[in-house]
């Protein structure tokens, strides 16, 4: 069958970014069904097929895993901003009964982490950063441990504000400097442009640091048996961190099984190999018992990533109605992390801007790194441009929403000058509009619901990719009892994964969903990709369904050979082999065919050459301001969304709704505090960074245009999981200037940012 | 986590979990989210942040819903301790569980025992409860991945099933 192999190209967007690809797939691809067409298990609401297990406690989390002498890690990490480790005395700690190891850059092996050789530094570089670990028979022995090991420290100059990081008189961190050119793109003629607009608006805008808080912290167990390392994770990528363990440790492939079952939120943070995996191995490995490594809430919201704090200034000039203009420039602070999310991204793309000025810097400072965070770069971007937007638009005297009309839903990209394989912006405003009710909306916004409070609405669009791609495999094996196991190397990061991979196959293979089941989460498995970048339905699906065909193809020869009929005669219905008007249950013949295994195979085809695929939406917002105490309050969201067709409508809402809480959060009080004297982070708790409460949520509408993007894939569906996070904060700071007039460019925002905005804006009218 | 043992060196400590009784040693330092997990190995419930902030960890003591991870072991002696694994009986989901799948109101699921912990404890002290008895019992749980509309749709549909 080898001759069916072919390596193609792909090119596949992966948050923001292009790259090339390429992939090995074998057969031929399905077309796509057409719109409309009624099928058993796509499109259906299906309640998730493991709802048992996560509603009983039995869904097994990292977390969780508890093994046979199995031993628990902890982690000392810097109490300075910046140091340098002179020595380390842990004779103390290990004295401490119960006490098996402890390693630091004095004595443990090398391993390769993100461009470094070590897991130590000698330059510990923010609050958080690993110096020791320490493993122990219990978890109070390992803090006390923790507690025992004496560092010696050289303090050293540090700086943790953006602001700060970017001025002449701060520690220079890098050779370079402390800010660092990440990305730029210019199109027409921006001087022209701005000498003939009529209108001109230029503001500055800041969004602040975001913590992930997922509810499950890092963590790993690793057990190394002498032969092979076995390494649950809480992870989006079991590939990527099997991956990251063979850089770090060494090892052949054949010697690391990465295991993610159940995890419990991840939003781009947990995107591969951490250090506390490479801690917990490289135990593992010198006390040859397993170890636990979990971090704790405080070392989570330390050292485990966040969405970077931006500065952002834009420059917009206007003429007949029509944006003519734009120029943006941001800075985010990334920490230490050696990259950045470019918040221009929806600045280059979104609109068709005839003239385009846009720059894009990484600022080095000695807080924690950056690490993705659910539409890293364009939940930040989006956010100004869109406030940039509306604010040109009360310049010129223009509905906002009309103003973006003129420049969205086109057939190409911007940015590439390709085409898009599907564009329904247009439609997403005029069902959001409705659903709104956008001709309310008045210059000045309305009265609210008591004299102090004022009411007004306030929209902003989205763009994203979600297209996925290659390389990405399924099997479906048949059990002898008629019932099929789906493999696939993806993860489930809570958005129902097992279930919609369920639904292709069943749907694909005529079968009942319930007789699907469905192993991911396992190196074992075939490849799948990272869970991230909105990729995995259109990535993992198309995979999916074609190793159903394979499956249900093989299954009827060999149902033909039992019946003694042609194949051509047989098709597979509701878990039936239907063959002119005569229905035998699959287990009938598998009964028959006992232990022969069908296997069927399904690679992931690539994206059509030449074509942008993109996901696209808008968001709606009312809200009521209280001018007195600036207190915000969001009334109603509407989300609307253009990703295709769409699998499991249920879970698509959650997505959708989740998006827009946690955008809501992002918009209204999550804020992390840092010391700027001791570079510490003041609110590394559940208590005092706020993320959104049940009390926070208002009305959310979700609306899909739910037509099959043919062009994309053979689902024609794409993903979900970032844009929804994507508009609703620039959606709410618009409806809250509509209904004060007053602009808040600071977010959170926060009663203070609020009040400050409205008396900014009276003492200048 | 836990701070290493220090004073007494700990006692027996018997108590009713899930209807059965149970006798743990422990030390006086241990959490009854310590017993829970580590001591009994009921994993269902989750330790999240340890502080009494998000409640994750929420299991019913006496029937009442509390943050396990901020009551102390030693305070429950005699107790009846109920968790997540406890509240399916005869094979048959609790309605608050079966309100769950139903209304997918969940995400990654973490803060799922916990969300309906609180679900459970409200419909044990409360004859019929309203939408905003259902708010209240959950405004201690914390969800991030914002499942929060449907983890109300589940606690309302779960009462009106209970009014019944």
């Amino acid at each position: 069958m080898a001759e069916r192999i072919r390596v193609v190209k792909s090119r596949d967007e992966f948050e923001g970014e292009i790259y090339e690809s390429l992939a090995v797939v074998e057969g031929t691809d399905l077309p796509p069904r057409p719109a409309g067409e009624e099928r058993p298990e796509i499109g259906k609401p299906r309640a998730r097929i493991d709802g048992v297990q996560r509603v009983t406690g039995r869904a097994t989390y990292t977390h969780d895993v508890v093994l046979p002498g199995m031993i628990h890690a902890a982690v000392l990490r810097s109490p300075y901003a910046r140091a340098r480790v002179r020595a380390i005395d842990a004779s103390k700690a290990l004295a401490i009964p119960g006490v098996r190891d402890v390693i630091h850059r004095f004595n443990a092996p090398k391993a390769a982490f993100r461009g470094e050789d070590t897991i130590f530094r000698d330059e510990v570089r923010f609050i958080g950063d690993e110096v020791a670990a320490v493993a122990a028979d219990t978890v109070g022995a390992a803090h006390a441990a923790l507690a025992a090991i004496s560092v010696d420290y050289e303090i050293l100059p540090h700086v943790v504000d953006l602001e700060e990081a970017m001025s002449e008189k701060a520690p220079k961190l890098e050779e370079d400097g402390n800010v660092i050119e990440s990305g730029a793109l210019k199109r027409g003629d921006m001087r022209r442009a701005f000498k003939e607009a009529e209108a001109t608006v230029e503001a500055t805008y800041r969004t602040s640091t975001q913590l992930h808080n997922s509810l499950e912290t890092h963590g790993a167990v690793a057990s190394w048996d002498g032969e092979v390392l076995t390494v649950w994770e809480s992870t989006q990528h079991v590939f990527g961190v099997r991956e990251g363990l063979r850089n770090a440790l060494n090892l052949p492939l054949t010697k690391i099984r990465v295991i993610c079952d159940y995890m419990g939120g991840g939003f781009g943070s947990k995107g591969g190999v951490g250090k506390y995996t490479i801690i917990a191995a490289i135990l593992s490995m010198r006390t040859n018992a397993p170890v636990r490594c979990i971090l704790t809430r405080r070392e989570e919201n330390l050292a485990a990533g966040n969405r970077s704090a931006t500065l952002q200034t834009l420059k917009l000039a206007g003429k007949d109605g029509r944006v003519t203009a734009v120029e943006h420039t941001s800075w985010s602070n990334s920490g230490q992390a050696k990259w950045v999310a470019n918040p221009t991204g929806p600045t280059n793309t979104l609109y068709d801007f005839p003239n385009l000025q846009t720059k894009s810097y990484r600022v080095v400072t000695n807080a924690g790194s950056l690490s993705a965070f659910r539409a890293p770069g364009y939940v930040e971007g989006t956010f100004a441009l869109e406030s940039a937007i509306d604010e040109l638009a009360d310049a010129m005297g223009v509905d906002p929403l009309a103003l973006r009309r003129k420049h969205a839903g086109k057939e190409s990209d911007p940015r590439t000058g390709k085409r898009y394989t599907l564009n329904r912006t247009l439609d997403c405003y005029t069902i959001g509009a409705r659903e709104i009710g956008w001709s309310r909306r008045k210059i000045g916004g309305m009265r609210g619901s008591t004299p102090h409070r004022r009411r007004g609405l306030g929209m902003a669009s989205q763009i994203w990719g979600g297209g996925g791609g290659p390389p990405a495999y399924a099997t479906v094996h048949f059990n002898a009892d008629g019932t099929v196991v789906l493999r696939a190397g993806t993860q489930d990061i809570g958005t129902g994964t097992r279930t919609v991979l369920a639904q292709i196959c069943a749907d694909e293979l005529g079968i009942e969903l319930r007789n699907v089941s469905v192993r991911i989460g396992d190196t074992e498995g075939p490849y799948g990709p990272i869970s991230a970048g909105s990729l995995t339905l259109a990535s993992v699906g198309p995979a999916v369904r074609l190793a159903a065909k394979d499956a249900r193809d093989q299954f009827l020869a060999a149902a033909a050979g039992v019946l003694e009929v042609r194949k051509t005669e047989l098709r597979l219905e509701r878990g039936h082999v239907v063959s002119k008007g005569a229905r035998t249950p699959i287990s009938e013949i598998t009964k028959k065919l006992e232990n022969n295994t069908v296997i069927g195979k399904g690679s992931r085809w690539p994206n059509p050459d030449q074509l942008s695929i993109k996901t696209f939406g808008a968001h709606f917002a009312q809200v009521e301001v209280d001018v007195r105490t600036g207190e915000i309050f969001v009334e109603k969201i509407v989300a609307v969304h253009d990703i295709g067709r769409i699998v499991n409508p249920m879970t698509a809402a959650s997505q959708v709704q989740g998006g827009v809480i946690q955008a809501l959060g992002f918009a209204l009080s999550e804020e992390r505090i840092v010391d700027r004297g001791l570079g510490r982070v003041m609110n590394a708790n559940l208590e005092w960074y706020k993320i959104p409460t049940v009390r926070d949520v208002p009305e959310i509408v979700v609306r899909f245009t739910d037509r099959p993007d043919r062009k994309a894939n053979n689902l024609g569906s794409k993903g979900l999981g970032e844009p929804p996070i994507i508009p609703a904060a620039a959606a709410v700071a618009n409806a809250v200037a509509n209904a004060t007039g007053a602009r808040v460019r600071h977010l959170p925002m926060t009663r203070a940012r609020v009040l400050e905005a409205i008396a900014n804006m009276e003492a200048s009218s | 986590m836990a701070l290493p043992a220090r004073g007494p060196v700990g006692a027996d400590l018997a108590l009713s979990v899930n209807g059965r009784r149970v006798t743990v040693h422990v030390t006086p330092d241990r959490s009854l989210l310590d017993v829970i997990r580590e001591g009994l190995g009921l994993t269902g419930t989750k330790r999240v942040c340890n502080e009494g902030d998000c409640g994750a960890c929420t299991v019913l003591v006496d029937g009442r819903a509390v943050y396990s991870c901020i009551t102390l072991a030693m305070a429950c002696e005699g107790k009846s301790i109920e968790t997540i694994e406890g509240i399916s009986q005869n094979g048959e989901l609790h309605p608050v569980q079966q309100a769950f799948i139903d209304h997918d109101a969940y995400q990654c699921g973490f803060c799922t025992p916990g969300q309906v912990m609180s679900l459970v404890g409200l419909m044990r002290r409360t004859p019929s409860p309203t939408e905003e008895d259902v708010k209240r019992a959950v405004t201690g749980n914390l969800c991030r991945c914002g499942a929060y509309p449907n983890i109300i749709a589940a606690g309302v549909a779960a009462a009106k099933k209970k009014a019944k």
